[in-house]
């Protein structure tokens, strides 16, 4: 057997011992999109015994049309605001059916979670129903042609704020973690380590545990087509997007504690941000230096001593 | 069909029996939401529960869009699901009424039939539930509460065989609150009636597949068209069920029920609580010597069209009591009446007669004076405000 042979070999049994991977091949994500990527990560480490409700959003494109389904495990469309009070009927009904132990995860976008889904996500939390929700955050109605949400950060130019927005982000890890739920988290696929640390964790709990994920959208922020991670992680980098976990509404960690660069170089990439004055971008920057030393603060306060 | 001790009649509600029959059909989900008039039904139930006594995961999430949302998938999992609301609830859900049917998810609900806001008001009227017959529901309309415990239990039978969510909807405060003597079925007999549900499709993990994707025009229209004939099926599967309750206790109902309309030359058409009142307007009618008669219409969705027409033949005036209002259409029933006679050889005249909507009170001799003027007029095609 020839060194190339022997490697083809080992490849096929590698192949055949691998589960087959829970997100296939031939799903409908834009070319170059970070979500399937997230995705792929996330299931890889929830394994087959999980459901997954995901609501109108470009994750339910991703799943594919009927007949056919890019995941291999069961998945329930909701209506758009209704996610979370679907997961916790779905849950109910497997608990009573003695499988406690399936994950019921949401796959929901930013507007299915800041703005028409948070009454009920709300209610979820409050009653501590033991699902996993993540958030692929693209700041935005994307999927609609890239209007603005409650998620949508200063500045940005949408479909429906030509001129730039004029409010900031909602935050909505600390709206979740008012409600005391056992974990909520920022997470990116541009530290994938850390994002996969992060779904074992919440994996590994019960009750409500949320994750948001950022996923930069090409077409809607104006990005190039190979530059979906590095702008992830410029996000991460300047502190415009923190990665940070609170446990039971109280510990505060934060998982990269150091900024490397300004806003600016995050500016940059985007079109979404092109129109920005100078004046605008100190503005940004202040606005971001500010939350990250309230964040810095609460990692500080919840420290054992 | 000889009753066992605990079956002797005991005085409940209508709401409480609404509870009793859904703790008797074993459900394993309950999403529910308190509204006037229906906060009985959900009280009883988590006391039941509390006892140890009702076996279900009861969520109590912050809206009757998310007791509906909950609803859906917990159906689809593969367990038996019950709620109830009224009114504004019954509204609010609207979305998800047409997502549950497209779901094929059989769902049962109770709806304490409340009048809409706005203003705001808390009297029976059925507009909140007639507002629904366009979502893909079997609807029924109870008169007593006897009939209300005995309808949820029938219901989950019929609305499982169809694979469609079914409404029992009772009127606010007369079937709600009135208390009756009501007899509870023994449990091994409901049982007997109502096998556990285990649908061949569910959602598994054991063999993934999903529901809500986006389809074509082509499967759109297909699955509408799966809708309509398990809609078709129901009126005989209601019947059925029917039948084969009244094996099983003695009791039947009807999909229609005619009450002394042999021989009758006018028959009074009323559903819900109105038509307890219609019969002792009947009576009284039959003793003065107008021969008339009640049809009481149980089923409006699917509507039974072919027993009405039976029911109907050869009747020359039929009065079509409604309480509820369509702007612009008058009363529902009356037009649904209107539709599902027409082009009938020998086709009765009909009179639409706007009654106790809002709640107003209809006493046995307005319902006489009603029948006294419609024989004495012609009947025009619009409703009529009377009272």
């Amino acid at each position: 057997m020839n060194a190339t042979i022997e490697l083809k070999h080992q490849a096929a049994v590698a192949q055949a011992a691998a589960p087959a991977p829970l997100l296939c091949s031939g799903h409908a994500a834009c070319p170059g999109c970070a979500e399937p990527l997230s995705l792929r990560h996330i299931l890889d480490v929830l394994g087959p015994d999980t459901m997954a409700v995901i609501p109108p959003s470009c994750m339910a494109i991703i799943a594919g049309p009927q007949p056919y389904s890019s995941l291999r495990i069961p998945v329930y469309q909701p209506t758009l605001e209704a996610s979370a009070a679907a997961a916790s009927g779905l849950r109910r009904a497997l608990d009573a059916s003695g499988r406690q132990d399936t994950q019921v995860i949401v796959l929901a976008g930013d507007g299915g979670t800041y703005d028409i889904g948070l009454q009920c996500l709300s209610s979820a939390a409050e009653r501590n129903e033991n699902i996993l929700y993540f958030c692929l955050d693209n700041e935005g109605y994307m999927n609609t042609g890239a209007q603005k949400s409650s998620s949508t950060p200063h500045f940005a130019v949408t479909g429906s704020t030509p001129a730039g927005k004029t409010t900031r982000k909602k935050n909505l890890l600390e709206i979740m973690a008012a409600h005391g739920i056992p974990y909520a988290a920022s997470a990116s696929v541009g530290h994938l380590a850390d994002l996969r640390q992060k779904v074992e964790k919440a994996k590994a709990m019960r009750g409500l545990r949320l994750i948001t994920l950022l996923i930069p959208c090409l077409d809607g922020w104006g990005l190039a087509d190979d530059s979906a991670l590095r702008t992830a992680r410029h996000a991460v980098e300047c502190g415009a997007y923190p990665l940070y976990e609170i446990e039971d509404g109280q510990r505060y960690t934060l998982n990269v504690t150091q900024r490397t660069r300004p806003v600016s170089d995050y500016l940059a990439l985007q079109r979404r941000y092109r129109h920005m004055t100078a004046e605008a971008t100190q503005r940004l920057q202040a606005e971001v230096d500010e939350g990250w030393a309230r964040l810095r603060q609460r990692v500080a306060a919840s420290a054992p001593a | 069909m000889s009753t066992t001790p605990d079956e002797a009649p005991v005085l409940l509600t209508g709401n409480h029996a609404v509870a009793w029959g859904a703790r008797l059909a074993r459900p394993k989900v309950v999403p529910v939401y308190p509204i006037t008039p229906q906060t009985p039904v959900l009280e009883l139930l988590t006391d039941f529960q509390a006892a140890g006594e009702f076996d279900a995961e009861i969520l109590t999430p912050e809206s009757e869009h998310s007791v509906m949302s909950a609803c859906i998938p917990a159906s689809l999992a593969g367990v038996r699901v019950f709620t109830a609301t009224a009114s504004q609830g019954l509204l609010l859900m609207h979305e998800l009424l047409h997502y549950a049917s497209g779901a094929r998810a059989p769902i049962v609900m109770a709806n304490v039939n409340r009048t809409v806001a706005s203003p705001w008001a808390f009297w029976p009227d059925q507009t909140d539930s007639l507002a629904q017959r366009d979502t893909g529901w079997i609807q029924y309309y109870v008169e007593t509460a006897q009939e209300a415990l005995d309808t949820v239990i029938q219901a989950f039978r019929v609305a499982e065989q169809a694979l469609l969510p079914a409404l029992v909807n009772l009127d606010a405060f007369y079937v709600s609150h009135a208390l009756e003597p009501v007899s509870l079925p023994a449990q091994d007999r409901v049982d007997a009636y109502l096998p556990p549900f285990a649908p061949a499709q569910r959602l598994d993990t054991a063999a993934p597949s999903g529901w809500g994707n986006v389809v074509s025009p082509d499967m759109y229209n297909r699955h509408r068209q799966d809708i309509e004939a398990a809609m078709g099926r129901v009126a005989a599967l209601a019947a059925e069920a029917d039948r084969e309750w009244a094996e099983a206790t003695g009791r039947s109902w009807g999909v229609v029920e005619r009450y002394r309309c042999d021989g009758a030359t006018c028959v009074v058409v009323a559903m819900g609580s109105l038509c307890g009142t219609v019969r002792e307007a009947v009576d009284a009618l039959r003793d003065a010597g107008v021969a008339v008669g009640l049809l009481k219409l149980r089923l409006f969705r699917p509507l039974p069209a072919a027993a009405l027409r039976a029911a109907l033949a050869d009747v020359p005036d039929v009065i079509v009591l409604d309480r509820d209002h369509s702007p612009g259409c008058g009363g529902v029933l009356h037009q649904e009446l209107r539709a599902a006679l027409y082009g009938m050889p020998g086709a009765p005249r009909i009179h639409g007669c706007l009654a106790g909507v809002g709640g107003l009170n209809v006493a046995p001799e307005h319902i006489e004076a009603f029948v006294r003027r419609a024989l004495a007029g012609t009947p025009q095609p619009h409703s009529e405000w009377v009272r």
